[in-house]
Parts: C-alpha cells; sequence; structure tokens
C-alpha cells in the first residue's frame, strides 16, 4: 500500500530516471551558462570597477549567479519540461488513470524541480568554492537551504504559469514580464542600493531580490539582515504559485 | 493484506448520471451496469458522452448529479482506491518516450506502489502477453502503432485489474494490429476480466462484447447483446442497391420491403423476405439493368445507424 504522504515519490522518481539518462549534457548545460556569465562579467565588468559593497565585482556577482541559475532552472523545468510531461507525453494523464490524484503528480513535480535547481546550485556553489569567492567555507554551507527555498519559490510559481499556458509560446510572456526584470532589477549584477528609490520599492517586491538579500551576506562571509522574513516571502510565492498551479491545473485536466 | 470489498455484483454501476458543460448536456440521467466477468461495450456517434461517462467512472472528474460505484468504492470520493483495481487503456498514446518498454511498465507500476519484486515476476508475463519479449530494452520510438497499442493494454493490466476500460483500443490500426489486439481482450475476458470497451468498430463490437450500450445525446438509447440488438431493432436482411436506374427502382422496392433508406447513391432495403428484391434484381432486365446490389444479413452497424441516425456528428 501507498503510504499517502508519500505518494508523489514515483512521480518524482519518474523524472529523475528519465533525468539520470541525460545527466552529462543537462549538467553541462546547467552550468555553462552562469559559469560564462560570472567569469565574462566577473572578469571583464569587474576588471573595469573599483570594488563593490567592499569586494572584488566576481566575488560579489556570485551570489547573484547562484540565485539566478537556482532560479532558470526551477523555471525552465516546470515551464517547458512540464508543459511536455502536462500536454504533449500526456504523462499526467497516465498518472491520473492510476491511484494517484492531480495533488500527487504537482507535488512530484514540484520537489522534482526543487531537487533539479539544488543540483544547479550545488555546481555554482562548486565553482565558487573552487575560486575561492566565499568568504567562510562554513558559513557558505548555509547557502544550500537558501537554494532550496529559492528553488521551491520558482518552481511554484512555474507551475502555474505552466497551467496557464496554451503552447510553448506562451512562456516567452513569462520570461519577458517576469523573469527579466528580476534578473535585471533583483539584484543580481548590482546592489539594489544603485537603483533610485521607485524602482528599489518595486525590485523589494520581487522573490529574486529576497534570495539574493540571503546568499549574498553568505557568500560574503556575514549572516543575513531578516532571514525569516526574506525565507518567509520566498516560500510564500512558491505557495501561492503551487496553490494556484493546483486549482488551474484540475480545471484544465480535469473538467 | 488485501482488505478491499468482497467480490461485487457489478465492477461498476452508474445511476441517473449527469453532467454538463455550460448550456451542453454531454450525460444526461444515464444508468448503466456492468456485470462481472462481461465484455461491456459503448457504442454511440462522436458527442455522445462516452469518454466523458468513462472519466466520470475513474473518478477523474465530478458529475452533476447521479451515483457512480466503481469496485464497490463510491466515486469521486474513493477514485485513488477504486483505481487500484481498474486498468485502462486510454484513447491517446501516453506511454513514456523517454523509457525502453520494459521501464514503462516499471514506472508505470510504481503508480501503484507495486513491489519491485512483484513487478520483477509480473512484467516478463505481460511482456509475454503482448508480444513483446524482443521489444523489451526498445525504446518507445522504435515500435509500430500496433506495438504501442500492445504496449499500453499491458501496462492497464500491470495492477492485475478486475475491471478494465478501453477507450477505442484499435482506432488507427491495421487490420492485422487490430486482430491482435483483439486476441489479447479474448485472453482477458476468457480469464474472467471485466472489459468496458467503447469502439466506432461495430465488427470489434459485435466480435467482443456480451453486452452492448448503444448511447446517444448522454443516454442509453438500446441495450442487449449484439444479437438481441439485432433481432429487436432491424429486418434480418439487407439488400444495398446502387448503380443507374435507382430512381426507377425505388418505388419498386418500397412496395416490397419492410423499409427502404436511400443514402447518397444507394437504397438499403430491409427485409424479412430478401428472395422476392434479389430475384427481381436478377430477373427483371428492364429495370434493373444499370443496377448492381450485395445482399447480407443485417448487422450491428445497421442498427446503429437506425436509431442513432446517419447525421453527421462532429
Amino acid at each position: 500500500m501507498i503510504n499517502p504522504a508519500l505518494a508523489w515519490f514515483p512521480v518524482w522518481r519518474r523524472n529523475f530516471l528519465v533525468w539520470k539518462k541525460l545527466a552529462a549534457p543537462s549538467i553541462l548545460g546547467n552550468l555553462a551558462d552562469p559559469l560564462l556569465y560570472m567569469l565574462g562579467l566577473g572578469y571583464g565588468l569587474g576588471g573595469l570597477l573599483q570594488q563593490v559593497e567592499g569586494v572584488p565585482y566576481l566575488n560579489f556577482l556570485a551570489a547573484g549567479m547562484l540565485c539566478y541559475s537556482v532560479m532558470n532552472s526551477a523555471t525552465f523545468e516546470t515551464l517547458y519540461s512540464a508543459f511536455s510531461r502536462m500536454h504533449v507525453q500526456k504523462t499526467w494523464e497516465a498518472i491520473l488513470n492510476t491511484p494517484l490524484g492531480l495533488k500527487d503528480v504537482l507535488v512530484g513535480e514540484l520537489a522534482w524541480a526543487t531537487f533539479k535547481s539544488l543540483l544547479s546550485g550545488i555546481a555554482i556553489l562548486v565553482v565558487i568554492w573552487a575560486l575561492g569567492l566565499q568568504a567562510d567555507f562554513y558559513m557558505s554551507l548555509a547557502l544550500l537551504p537558501v537554494v532550496i527555498l529559492t528553488g521551491f519559490c520558482f518552481a511554484g510559481l512555474g507551475l502555474a504559469i505552466n497551467a496557464l499556458s496554451p503552447n510553448y509560446d506562451f512562456f516567452l510572456y513569462y520570461f519577458t514580464l517576469a523573469i527579466t526584470p528580476m534578473v535585471l532589477l533583483g539584484g543580481v549584477f548590482y546592489p539594489p542600493s544603485a537603483l533610485p528609490d521607485w524602482l528599489a520599492i518595486a525590485a523589494a517586491w520581487l522573490p529574486l531580490t529576497h534570495a539574493i538579500e540571503l546568499a549574498r551576506p553568505l557568500v560574503l562571509g556575514q549572516w543575513p539582515s531578516l532571514p525569516v522574513w526574506h525565507g518567509a516571502v520566498l516560500v510564500a510565492y512558491g505557495l501561492v504559485g503551487f496553490s494556484a498551479a493546483l486549482i488551474l491545473t484540475r480545471r484544465r485536466l480535469l473538467r | 493484506m488485501n482488505a478491499g470489498p468482497a467480490p461485487l455484483s457489478a465492477p461498476l454501476s452508474i445511476r441517473r448520471l449527469s453532467k454538463r458543460y455550460g448550456d451542453t448536456v454531454v450525460v444526461d440521467g444515464l444508468d448503466l451496469q456492468v456485470a462481472p466477468g462481461h465484455c461491456h461495450g459503448l457504442l454511440g456517434p462522436n458527442g455522445a458522452g462516452k469518454t466523458t461517462t468513462l472519466r466520470l467512472s475513474l473518478g477523474l472528474i465530478g458529475a452533476d448529479a447521479g451515483d457512480i460505484t466503481l469496485m464497490g468504492h463510491t466515486m469521486p470520493a474513493e477514485g485513488s482506491d477504486a483505481r487500484r483495481r481498474v486498468g485502462v487503456v486510454p484513447q491517446a498514446d501516453s506511454l513514456d518516450p523517454d523509457f525502453t518498454v520494459r521501464e514503462n511498465l516499471l514506472t508505470y507500476g510504481r503508480y501503484f506502489g507495486l513491489k519491485p519484486a512483484a513487478m520483477a515476476a509480473r512484467i516478463p508475463e505481460l511482456l509475454a502477453f503482448a508480444g513483446l519479449e524482443s521489444k523489451a530494452d526498445a525504446p518507445i520510438a522504435s515500435l509500430s502503432g500496433g506495438m504501442k497499442r500492445r504496449l499500453t493494454l499491458a501496462r492497464a493490466l500491470i495492477n492485475d485489474p478486475e475491471l478494465v476500460f478501453l477507450d477505442e483500443p484499435t482506432t488507427g490500426l491495421d487490420p492485422q494490429a487490430r486482430h491482435l489486439i483483439w486476441q489479447g481482450l479474448r485472453r482477458l475476458i476468457a480469464q474472467g476480466k471485466t472489459l468496458l470497451l467503447t469502439t466506432h468498430f461495430m465488427d470489434e463490437a459485435e466480435r467482443l462484447c456480451d453486452v452492448i450500450s448503444i448511447m446517444d445525446q448522454g443516454r442509453v438509447i438500446a441495450q442487449g447483446s449484439p444479437r438481441e440488438l439485432i433481432a429487436t431493432h432491424i429486418e434480418p436482411h439487407v439488400v444495398e442497391i446502387f448503380g443507374e436506374g435507382l430512381a426507377d427502382w425505388r418505388n419498386w422496392a418500397q412496395s416490397r420491403c419492410r423499409r427502404c433508406e436511400q443514402v447518397g447513391e444507394t437504397l438499403f432495403c430491409y427485409t424479412d423476405t430478401p428472395q422476392a428484391v434479389v430475384t427481381d434484381l436478377e430477373n427483371d432486365a428492364a429495370r434493373a439493368a444499370g443496377l448492381r446490389y450485395l445482399h447480407r444479413p443485417a448487422n450491428l452497424e445497421d442498427v446503429f445507424l437506425k436509431i442513432t441516425g446517419r447525421d453527421l456528428r462532429d
């Protein structure tokens, strides 16, 4: 018999087994993009800059790239990959004919996207450690829970967008209207204090801003201010997204 | 171990079921009892409510009114428990393209919480059942349409279900592949499993089904064994006449046959005494010169077309 609390696990495992078949190119893809940003901007732009917030630009950029990479990984998984499973391959419909329900499917997808983004985060962390960008190794281990919260947040949001999408093209709206503003305003490349007040206030609403508020001090050897607040914002965004995903996907598939 | 309910009189029992989408009533006070060990066919034109009835029965969607009992469980509230003992062959291909044949079966079994040891014993049987032993480690993309359908059928049997839902299991297959599916379904029937089958192929229903329910506009409008349906609803013989001079022949034929129906360029004459018509067609050289005909026993398709009409439903 299935423990109802773990009914989602076979869904997670299905995705894991598929990923395992393609793990090498997948890890490479996850790593190459943020790594190029980090090295290109870190050394290239960093060479032109004096220190940013008291550290070399590359060290400053590391936390931004970590959060950016985790966000991207969770987002791509819950948009393009989940959409393939839901809409194209009808994997979810096949699962719904078994004892599992829609909630099990979506919790499995949420857990999977969170896990996959954790792998991306670990890959970036390994680079950070290899380059010695962290101020304190032990403190940088506290980045792991930050990565998990960030992955959860964007997995939940992504599943909601997935439920609304009529086709792959629709995802472009989400990237243009949500992801790109977060990358450019959320503090990936510069401190939010560099923004004019009105824009900084807007940026404070973006979940990526809160992820970076947690991650950046941890890379630079300080405890974040207001860790509970920033963590709670990430969890709240994730939960709201996931709840919307449950309602919207039910309306989409089970009507 | 398995504390499921005792064997039941009806694996699926539907009473006064209704479902509407907006202003469209898709299922309209439907009553249906599927008897254990029967192959029960659900026939109907497109939009008659067959697939919606299956989805309601599985507890995937909620009804507006009515009661459904599946394997002794009230649906949709106890859907998970009921689906544990049911297999489903859906209309659209939903095999996992990233997995091999064997991995598809394994992965699906995990959704039922089956133990690895149980599946290790079960999967070779299913591969043999589906005639896919040599394809066990092949990717899905390398399978033919018929193989994919057989695998989908095998997948539906992973939990050794007592009742199997089949939604148009042979649509899109060539005759060879259809016959293989039918053989498989006959073996399931011989094992005492209950099947609920929707199909557009009357020959399929006539061959496999013990009981057929013909649906139209969300309700069952006729039910019985194929033979009963033919005996009750239609004259035993059909003479199909086509060719030049049909218009002249028509009035004459109408006086001779119980019922005549012209569809396009073909006249269907339904009669108890076909010999009179056939003799005239053979001998009346003046009027029947340009005509050709086909005399055959009435079949389920004649019943279906008579009671659901010949209009297109798409």
